[in-house]
């Protein structure tokens, strides 16, 4: 490992341990475990999960905005070098919406039903910047713009509810843009538009980021999305990352069974990639575990074709190409089909 | 627009209609107030000319005909003790009673909106508990008995606040108001406080819930990750949701603290017009009760009126649409 | 599938919602003070220390006498004090108590069956019927209970029967926009779709198998309810609209001693007001626990 200072120069964002957790009767249980991954500037993270893997979680908690009963238990978040952990709550405020911005998933909910766009928009320059009202308007007006939404001064005039779920996004994206941000996360925000709008704000937001060299966090459940926009993927599974890697790594050689399960269960077409086309989709066996009541050692074990009692201790770090991480005792060799009981003969 | 307000209009003006046959044929149907005006010595003459000179010798059905047909000319009858016209004498007492329920209104909403915001941001605190265990008091505790604790607390035995009355007047626009002058306001400050506690209870709870419930919404989660201020995240974001519902409950509420300051009034000897109601109702003098009423259902299309156009004022989503209105 | 799920349901059901309902001591609390209250009230004369009504045994020297004092004749301590006419306020208060509970739920119960059969009709009939009664719900309901049940009493004069009806008359209609919301929503359930393609008679599935799955938001309204009905009463004849001064119900008993208040003599007013309170408080907190324990049974989808 190079010293943490050089580091810092060609990363964005470093997080390291990152624990979330909730208080519930039961005792805490943890929504988000240890987790560790970089961002370079200018750089698109696919975060990918099933709902309940902790994946939006780990989005509230890098701009800290968990609520109880969760708390963040541990860890590091590093923007440019800075430590986040532990800012103070004025110092958070700063930094949301004008460093790190969020957006989420339903567009008709996210913005205040009561309040104009134009209100919405100023009031997040304000928030940050020393501006007139006028010059803030005018930038609520270029952010629009550079979204691609026709009529913007008109747009602005507009509430809500007088916009289409497709224009509500991007307004929310033009939000998220307004100030520049040095970090986007953007929580599945296209899941709830039709595929068309959605493939057009995949290319916008690319094309956003890369211009203005910005990094981004895709938060999804759909491996399809991650594979035509994102540089680098995490595999997220019971609040762990599970594998991360390159997309074309991650994709095309997973390691870990879990990410080659969910690969099997998305249709080949959709991948683009293709490799596999026609083959059945094969979705993975039994369901997610419940967070409160994790199985020991690998949470994936009892769903895994491949597991044995080796997978009740905690797996080791697995490393089969560089910069490919996998969390598992028994990681796929590069190509391997996964395939029935097959798990034994593969055990050392 | 127009369209809703003419609508709304014309219904206005059927249900009056419907209120002041139903009203008029109950009032007169029962009791005979000739026992009451006349002394029981009189002679039958006596008797048949008062009748006559009140027009109570004449069918029901004519007595209504004459009724409406000078309620159109904007004449409700004459008091039958009083001798004055019955409108008259209800709007000389109306600038009390307004005074009075303005005032309560104002207590409750001024009072009740911080206190609900306070428990809806706070409800697992001490104090947040304590706002909401206390609203539920003020729904429970019957209104006249509260009077009567405030006068005992703050007349009897503090001495700092007066059990009655409303204090000097003066003259503006031919009608007399109480409440330009500081006594005015040392007069009305318990018997609006005794009125309001019950909206008061009412505001506290939907603040009270209406925060919580915004609290959860995306939209301040929003709010929050553009790195707003709690206080504008609060002031604007939220309250701004709240306030409709907040709004359209209050005003409508507001017909029934002017119902409800029969009791008030006559607890704080207050000279409005439910001190007015309850005397004519025990005295049956029948052209002031009618003349209330009818008033009444006017102030009550009146507010719902009024408070559907601040409705839509307030809530982009809402259009008046002519075809709305029922 | 018909009556015999909604019988066999009930056994069981009422067991279960003893169970849920002693969840919350407050509202055990509140249940025992009820209870405490209406034993009181029911046993008024034979627990009373006096008999507040017979003016035989009042001594007018023992008027005014504040909370512990001893009467004239030393035979009985007053542990409320007196009011003008030397009335133990104790005894006053039992009996007032007495006639408010026995009004308020007198008032109750009938407001309950005819709100109920309107309700049920309107929800069962549908069309015309359903139009009609919900019309005048709804401008009944727009109108404060107060100003009803005033107009009425000056309508029919005072007296218990004619508050009573006053009073039926300004709540019936919460009875029946609850039952017909329920009816509705039970009208289309199979079990009655089943009663009546067995040609059952109308009246017995509405009685027999409609109604009682209509029960549970009705038993909220009605624990609500009484407290209202308690509260107008009192405040209608605090008023002297509400019962005659051969009735005194805690309200007029309020009403009595509002006088002696500025006079410092509070005893007279505060002690049946805490009287009062403290029933409709107990009503509160027994109906609050009710509608929680019974909440998933209103929203039976």
């Amino acid at each position: 490992m190079s010293t943490p200072a050089a580091q810092d120069l060609q990363t964005l964002l470093r997080v390291e341990r990152l624990t979330t957790r909730f208080r519930t009767r039961g005792g805490d249980v943890t929504a988000v475990n240890e987790l560790s991954f970089e961002l370079a500037a200018g750089e698109i993270l696919g975060l990918v999960g099933e709902s309940g893997s902790g994946k939006s979680m780990t989005g509230y908690s890098l701009l800290d905005l968990v609520d109880p009963p969760g708390y963040i238990a541990g860890g590091s978040v590093r923007l440019r070098g800075r430590e986040l952990r532990g800012l103070p709550a004025k110092d958070w405020q700063a930094l949301r919406g004008d460093r790190i911005a969020m957006i989420f998933q339903d567009p008709m909910l996210t913005l205040n039903p009561v309040l104009r766009i134009d209100t919405q928009m100023v009031e997040t320059v304000l928030a940050h910047r020393r501006l007139t009202r006028a010059e803030a308007l005018h930038r609520a007006h270029a952010a629009l713009v550079r979204v691609g939404i026709p009529a913007a001064g008109e747009r602005l005039r507009s509430y809500p509810h007088q916009l289409s779920g497709g224009m509500r996004q991007r307004v929310a994206i033009a939000i998220a843009l307004l100030n520049e941000p040095d970090l986007i996360i953007a929580d599945e925000p296209t899941t709830a538009l039709d595929v068309t709008i959605q493939a057009q704000i995949l290319y916008e937001m690319q094309t956003l980021c890369r211009e203005a060299g910005a990094g981004l966090i895709w938060i999804t459940h759909d491996l399809s999305v991650v594979a035509g926009l994102a540089d680098r993927v995490c595999v997220m599974y019971a609040g762990r990352i599970v594998e991360q890697g390159s997309t074309a790594q991650v994709l095309e050689s997973p390691a870990h069974p879990y990410t080659r399960g969910l690969l099997d269960s998305t249709p080949a077409a959709a991948l683009a990639r293709g490799h596999r086309r026609g083959e059945a989709l094969r979705p993975i066996p039994g369901a997610a575990p419940p967070l409160a009541a994790l199985p020991a050692g690998c949470a994936f074990h009892p769903r895994c074709a491949r597991a044995d009692e080796q997978c009740l201790p905690p797996p080791p770090q697995a490393e089969p190409a560089s910069g490919q991480r996998a969390l598992c005792w028994h990681p796929l060799p590069p190509g391997a089909a996964l395939s029935g009981p097959a798990a034994s003969l593969e055990a050392p | 627009m127009t369209l809703f307000l003419l609508r709304r209009l014309l219904q206005t003006v059927n249900v009056l209609f419907i209120m002041s046959l139903l009203v008029f044929v109950g009032i007169y149907a029962v009791g005979n107030p000739l026992d009451m005006l006349v002394d029981p010595q009189a002679t039958r003459a006596d008797v048949a000319r008062v009748a006559a000179a009140l027009g109570l010798d004449q069918p029901v059905w004519v007595q209504y005909g004459r009724f409406l047909a000078n309620a159109l000319r904007g004449d409700l009858g004459n008091s039958f003790l009083h001798g004055t016209p019955a409108l008259q004498l209800i709007l000389q007492r109306l600038p009390a009673t307004l005074e009075l329920a303005v005032s309560a209104l104002l207590i409750a909403v001024l009072l009740g909106i911080p206190l609900g915001l306070w428990a809806g941001l706070r409800p697992d605190s001490a104090s947040g508990k304590t706002i909401m265990a206390g609203s539920i008091l003020g729904f429970s505790l019957p209104t006249f008995w509260v009077g009567l604790m405030l006068i005992m607390v703050f007349s009897v035995y503090l001495g700092w606040l007066p059990s009655g009355g409303r204090g000097p007047t003066r003259e503006v626009l031919g009608m007399h108001w109480s409440l330009l002058g500081a006594e005015g306001w040392r007069h009305v400050l318990l018997p609006a406080l005794n009125l309001a506690l019950f909206k008061l209870a009412l505001v506290i709870r939907l603040t009270q819930s209406g925060t919580r419930e915004a609290l959860l919404q995306d939209y301040v989660r929003f709010a929050r990750a553009k790195g707003l201020a709690p206080r504008r995240i609060v002031g604007v974001h939220v309250l701004k949701n709240i306030m409709i519902p907040v709004i359209t409950v209050v005003g409508l509420e507001f017909g029934t603290l002017i119902a409800f300051s029969v009791v008030t009034e006559s607890i704080f000897a207050w000279p409005g017009i439910g001190k007015l109601l309850l005397d004519s109702i025990t005295l049956l003098d029948r052209p002031v009760v009618v003349a209330y009423l009818l008033l009444i259902v006017l102030i009550y299309t009146l507010i719902s009126l009024v408070v559907d156009v601040l409705y839509a004022a307030l809530d982009p989503r809402v259009r008046l649409a002519g075809g709305q209105a029922a | 599938m018909t009556g015999g799920v909604s019988h066999t349901d009930a056994a069981g059901g009422w067991r279960a919602l003893a169970r849920a309902y002693a969840g919350s001591p407050l509202a055990l609390g509140g249940l025992a003070l009820l209870l405490a209250i209406v034993l009181a009230a029911l046993a008024a004369p034979w627990i009373a220390p006096q008999d507040p009504y017979d003016l035989a045994r009042l001594d007018i020297m023992d008027s005014r006498l504040p909370p512990g004092s001893l009467s004239a004749d030393g035979s009985l301590t007053y542990l409320l004090g007196t009011d003008g006419q030397g009335r133990d306020m104790l005894s006053a208060i039992l009996y007032g108590l007495r006639i408010s509970v026995a009004v308020g739920f007198a008032a109750t119960l009938l407001a309950l069956a005819l709100g109920m059969s309107l309700g049920l009709a309107a929800g069962y009939a549908g069309g015309r019927t359903d139009a009609l009664v919900m019309r005048a719900v709804d401008i009944q309901m727009s109108f404060p209970a107060i100003l009803t049940a005033m107009i009425l009493l000056a309508l029919f004069g005072q007296g218990t029967d004619k508050i009573v009806i006053a009073l039926v008359a300004s709540q019936w209609a919460y009875y029946a926009r609850t039952t017909r919301g329920a009816a509705l929503v039970e009208g289309r359930r199979e079990y009655i779709e089943a009663a009546r393609l067995l040609g059952l008679s109308t009246p017995r599935i509405l009685f027999r198998h409609l109604l009682p799955n209509c029960l549970p938001p009705l038993i909220v309204v009605a624990a609500l309810q009484v407290a209202a009905a308690i509260a107008l009463e009192a405040t209608l004849s605090f008023l002297g609209l509400g019962l005659p001064v051969t009735e005194p119900s805690l309200g007029l008993l309020i009403a009595n001693g509002f006088q002696y208040l500025y006079s410092g003599r509070y005893w007279m007013s505060v002690f049946p007001g805490v009287a009062l309170l403290l029933t409709i408080v107990a009503l509160n907190l027994v109906a609050d626990r009710l509608r929680e324990v019974l909440n998933p049974r209103l929203r039976p989808q």
